[in-house]
């Protein structure tokens, strides 16, 4: 599965532009599923069709964070805003890459303190030596992701957009190993997650699913002096129970853990004290709908390099295909 | 709970029972039995949605051409268990706004596989410095401690288990009452006020009385329940500030002064005017809260579900919201319970179809 | 002028009715079914049988105060509606309650007060508004506990092409509307004037629920900050350059279809139009973008120089590109020249 994860996470697909990496998925999936379609925002909505009256809508969000280019100015320098949540630190000295391929590096103005270290400090250099040159290749509203390739380090993998791509990746195996769907599948390839859950909300609302489960990524309390949190690389995909976009159904989240009991899937349960998914808008639509998360856990969210566990990742699948087999009885 | 002879609920005992119940945001299953065996005596049909709303329904005589929903929250601040370290100490997050200078030095309840209790300690004066003194404890320093082995612990106590401090209802002087959780739930008890005074006056629209969830989280209980119930009218219940020493008087309302009702961009101006209409005719005194914006409240996701709402809010009186010890007058839960009542057999046809003449 | 008249009418968030008024007034000849909402939007209805649903939403409130209680002296003590710099508040005119008696927001005298009051701002409890009221009962004979106060401010012009007034934001969006609703598009074209914006967008989606549009076009009045001493990068827009197009706000990512054909007819009919530099800030479009299965948005601005203030500023230049653009591209989705 990792020449899968390498594709995935590697394509260009910022908020708001996901073109390139939904066409992938497109092809990805084509050959298993019944339907396919896409809607106002973009989102790839795939209908699985199974047994059972019921609608199950599976989320994984295809958007990736990145910059939007706001000025070019007379030496060729570009100015940025984040589109989705983006620290300067884990900026500084990093590349981006544009969809066009146009690389840039991140510099910053000169600081009194590092503290003062803020993103309108920050600027990209693609290495153009004036306007002209630089309004060739790049222009206003442009988005450019991270560049960093795949790295495989064995157990542990490691790449950029990790978060949500993963969890594509997950979807994508799932829907090619699923036998008995127990209902009538929505697996959807969410749009603009990172900018507030408005691929899901919209598409949930389209579908009108018995149940939703969104697959993301979710924090580790594993590395040195880390914040307080329960969760570990390599001890399985998680069954979460909240986080800042919702408190979990109860009833979702204990059929959750019975699947994976019963059919030998270790699992961690998981509160997430800030930081939102697609479950929390698939939940408040229309009149409520029951709702949960699968999570890999996830080092260094939101950098170049989130890491993640292969064995974490595999158990994920089997524990999303197991979900997909299973009716939910509520 | 504590009926009294046939039909009838005894507000004060309904209040203490709600409060001393647990139902801590997302975590509402078990004070929402309660209300609906609550309920029960005294409405046509009680349900509990897909969200856990307890949505009980009286009908009018109007033959359900019209709908007022009344809308009280049930769930409660809390904490909820994120790591169990290996001495049996539990770490913790607030789920809704907590303030952590409440959490110090408290009983506490987990509610595990069983209710344990445990204690939110303070490293005592004699080992702090002068200068320690003077600053308020993080909770991401503080731990509940249960008693109990590590072993023990894992037993009964997972992470995701909810915590509520532990408190009995306490009665003070004249009527009034403290507990935790009165921020909402004393509003549940003038749901339970409004749908007994129903029965002695005729009205025309159906009511729907739903004590919501998630409130203190995301209005997400009220947003989808006003999805599903498609009412005409919606009001939210719900605490305002009470008079209290160290915030100005122009910002609290008095207590034992009867409701506070609220106007400005989240509230209809003609439910406005009709609420203060019906106050005077019926003499219940009442406070006015001027609120530019948002609410805070249900009120604030009832307005704009599906093509608007029409919405209003009423308000107890309520001092030191968001502590275990919160404090109101039980006159004022009974004054808007007859407010709302009164109101609602004032409400017909054609005032629905007024509301949306601008 | 329509944009005087809109500029000057009363209409704080929750508050709007002066400003339906001036529109239902202005537009009777030519709009002949008209909705509303339990918010108050007001939505000017012109059917076409052909055509795709278009709704067009250009926000009526501006930022004002609310009277929150009375002082025993009869100053009135006021709370903030929408996004108002404290530091605007000082030492202005404004004018309170339906009817729109006079009221100051004054300072203590400079000669009382030590140097190092002067570099501190005063907090909205150290202000209030002075109706001249001798008591607390005298005032209450003339202003009510939720009265709405807005900034007294006239409208002008500083040139021919520059005005000044209050609330361009959005009252310049709902005259470029105002002025569209007056001709005819083969598009089944709702105008939307909607509530509550600057308090939270709270209007624009139970609007477009009711609507239920294809794709909509938001009008604004946006930040343009191209002064000293900030740098180009900051300007967000500038004052003559034509109409902002925004690619993305903090509510709303703008539909690239609907982006690239504004520039293309931007482009054809020499009219000058720039991108909004900026990415805070959210608008009506993030909340009729997100209405049921979503609906594709753009939003079209007019820079306005110190809005959220009692004096913007803006060129009726851009004014009237800005509604050249809309109107061309109205045209071009009646002819099916734009299609998602």
């Amino acid at each position: 599965m990792k020449e899968l994860i390498k594709k995935v996470v590697e394509a260009y697909g910022p908020a708001g532009n996901e073109g390139r990496i939904r066409e992938l998925v497109q092809n990805e999936i084509a050959p298993f599923v019944d339907e396919m379609r896409v809607d106002a925002l973009g989102n790839l909505i795939a209908l699985k069709r199974g047994s059972g009256s019921k609608k199950l809508m599976l989320a994984a969000h295809m958007d990736e964070i990145g910059v939007m280019v706001t000025h070019i100015d007379k030496h060729g320098f570009l100015r940025f805003y984040p589109v989705g949540g983006l620290s300067p630190l884990t900026l500084l000295g990093n590349r981006v890459v544009f969809e066009n391929g146009t690389i840039g590096v991140i510099g910053a103005e000169k600081l009194e303190a590092q503290k003062d270290l803020t993103l309108n400090k920050l600027f990209i250099d693609i290495g153009a030596t004036c306007k002209e040159e630089a309004a060739a290749k790049v222009g206003l509203g442009d988005v450019a992701a991270m560049a960093r390739e795949f790295a495989d380090l064995g157990q542990r993998i490691i790449a950029k957009a990790m978060d949500d791509r993963i969890a594509c990746a997950i979807l994508i195996e799932a829907l090619r190993a699923v036998k008995q769907p127990a209902y009538d599948i929505y697996a959807v390839f969410t749009t603009q997650e990172e900018v507030g859950l408005r691929g899901a909300r919209v598409a949930a609302y389209g579908i009108t699913p018995d149940l939703g489960i969104a697959v993301d990524v979710t924090r580790t309390g594993d590395t040195p002096e880390s914040a307080i949190m329960d969760v570990s690389l390599g001890k399985g995909p998680t069954v979460k129970i909240r986080d800042s976009s919702l408190i979990c159904t109860p009833a979702v989240r204990r059929f959750m853990e019975e699947v994976a009991a019963k059919n030998g899937i270790q699992y961690q349960l998981e509160v997430l004290e800030a930081g939102g998914t697609d479950a929390g808008a698939i939940q408040l639509t229309k009149g409520g709908i029951p709702a949960g998360v699968m999570s890999i856990p996830c080092r260094y969210i939101h950098t170049a390099s989130e890491m993640v566990d292969y064995e974490d990742v595999l158990n994920g699948v089997k524990l999303l295909t197991h979900i997909m087999e299973t009716e939910y009885m509520g | 709970m504590r009926t009294r002879g046939g039909h009838s609920l005894d507000s004060r005992d309904f209040l203490k029972t709600m409060v001393q119940a647990t139902g801590v945001s997302g975590h509402e299953a078990p004070v929402a039995a309660l209300i609906k065996e609550a309920f029960l005596a005294i409405a046509d049909d009680v349900r509990i949605d897909v969200m856990g709303n307890v949505v009980a329904q009286k009908k009018g005589e109007g033959e359900g051409d019209i709908s007022v929903m009344l809308a009280a929250h049930m769930d409660e601040i809390g904490l909820m268990v994120t790591k169990i370290d290996e001495r049996g100490f539990l770490k913790f997050i607030a789920i809704g706004g907590i303030d952590q200078r409440t959490l110090v030095a408290q009983e506490v309840r987990v509610h595990g596989k069983k209710d344990l209790i445990g204690i939110i300690g303070m490293k005592p004066p004699h080992l702090m410095s002068p200068e320690e003194t003077q600053t308020a404890v993080k909770m991401q320093d503080m731990v509940i401690d249960l008693g109990l082995s590590a072993e023990e612990v894992q037993q009964f106590v997972s992470i995701g288990d909810v915590v509520t401090i532990n408190r009995q209802f306490i009665s003070l002087a004249g009527d009034f009452v403290a507990a935790k959780a009165m921020d909402d739930r004393a509003a549940v008890a003038v749901l339970g006020e409004c749908l007994q005074e129903l029965k002695r006056i005729r009205h025309h629209a159906d009511v729907y009385a739903v004590a919501t969830v998630q409130e203190e989280v995301s209005l997400g209980g009220a947003l989808v329940s006003t999805y599903r119930l498609r009412p005409h009218i919606g009001i939210a219940i719900d605490v305002c500030h009470g008079d209290m020493p160290g915030v100005p008087e122009q910002d609290t309302a008095p207590l034992g002064k009867g409701p506070n009702i609220a106007l400005g961009a989240n509230i209809h101006p003609k439910l406005y005017e009709r609420l203060v209409e019906v106050a005077k005719e019926q003499n219940i005194p009442f406070t006015l809260d001027p609120i530019p914006a948002a609410s805070g409240t249900d009120a604030w996701a009832m307005q704009v579900t599906r093509a608007g709402v029409p919405t209003a809010l009423v308000s107890l009186p309520l001092r030191y919201m968001h502590t275990s010890v919160e404090t109101l007058s039980m006159s004022d839960v009974k004054a808007t319970g007859r407010l709302l009542a009164y109101f609602i057999a004032s409400v017909d046809k054609s005032f629905v179809e007024g509301l949306l003449c601008y | 002028m329509l944009l005087k008249k809109l500029s000057e009418a009363f209409g704080p968030s929750g508050c709007e009715g002066d400003v339906r008024n001036v529109l239902l007034e202005e537009l009777s000849p030519y709009v002949s079914e008209w909705r509303r909402d339990a918010l108050g939007n007001l939505i000017a209805v012109k059917s076409h049988a052909t055509g795709p649903r278009v709704m067009l939403a250009a926000h009526m409130d501006e930022c004002g105060l609310m009277v929150s209680s009375f002082d025993r002296s009869g100053l009135l003590r006021f709370r903030k509606v929408g996004g108002l710099d404290d530091r605007v508040l000082i030492s202005k005119h404004v004018l309170v309650g339906p009817k729109k008696i006079n009221g100051i927001i004054g300072a203590k005298a400079i000669h009382l007060q030590k140097p190092e009051e002067r570099s501190q701002v005063i907090p909205l409890s150290g202000l209030y508004i002075d109706i001249g009221a001798k008591s607390k009962e005298d005032a209450e004979k003339l202003v009510k506990i939720g009265d709405y106060a807005v900034f007294a401010t006239e409208f002008k012009h500083l040139s021919e092409t520059v005005v000044t007034g209050k609330s361009f934001d959005d009252r310049a969006g709902c005259a470029i509307l105002a002025e569209i609703l007056k001709e005819d598009f083969a598009v089944d074209l709702f105008g939307a004037f909607t509530v509550q914006e600057e308090i939270g967008l709270r209007g624009a989606g139970v609007a477009a629920y009711g609507i239920d549009p294809d794709l909509a076009i938001v009008l604004e009045g946006t930040t343009c900050n191209d002064l000293p001493p900030s740098k180009e990068h900051g300007y967000c827009t500038t004052l003559g350059g034509g109409p902002a197009i925004t690619v993305m706000d903090a509510s709303v990512i703008c539909d690239k279809g609907m982006i690239a054909e504004l520039l293309r007819l931007a482009k054809e009919h020499h009219i000058p139009i720039q991108f909004k530099r900026s990415i805070t800030g959210g608008s009506d479009g993030g909340r009729i973008n997100q209405t049921k299965a979503g609906v594709p948005v753009v939003v079209i601005s007019v820079p306005c120089r110190y809005i959220h203030s009692p004096v913007s500023m803006l060129s009726l230049c851009d004014y009237n590109h800005t509604l050249q653009l809309v109107k061309l591209f109205l045209k071009s989705i009646a002819e099916g020249g734009f299609t998602r």
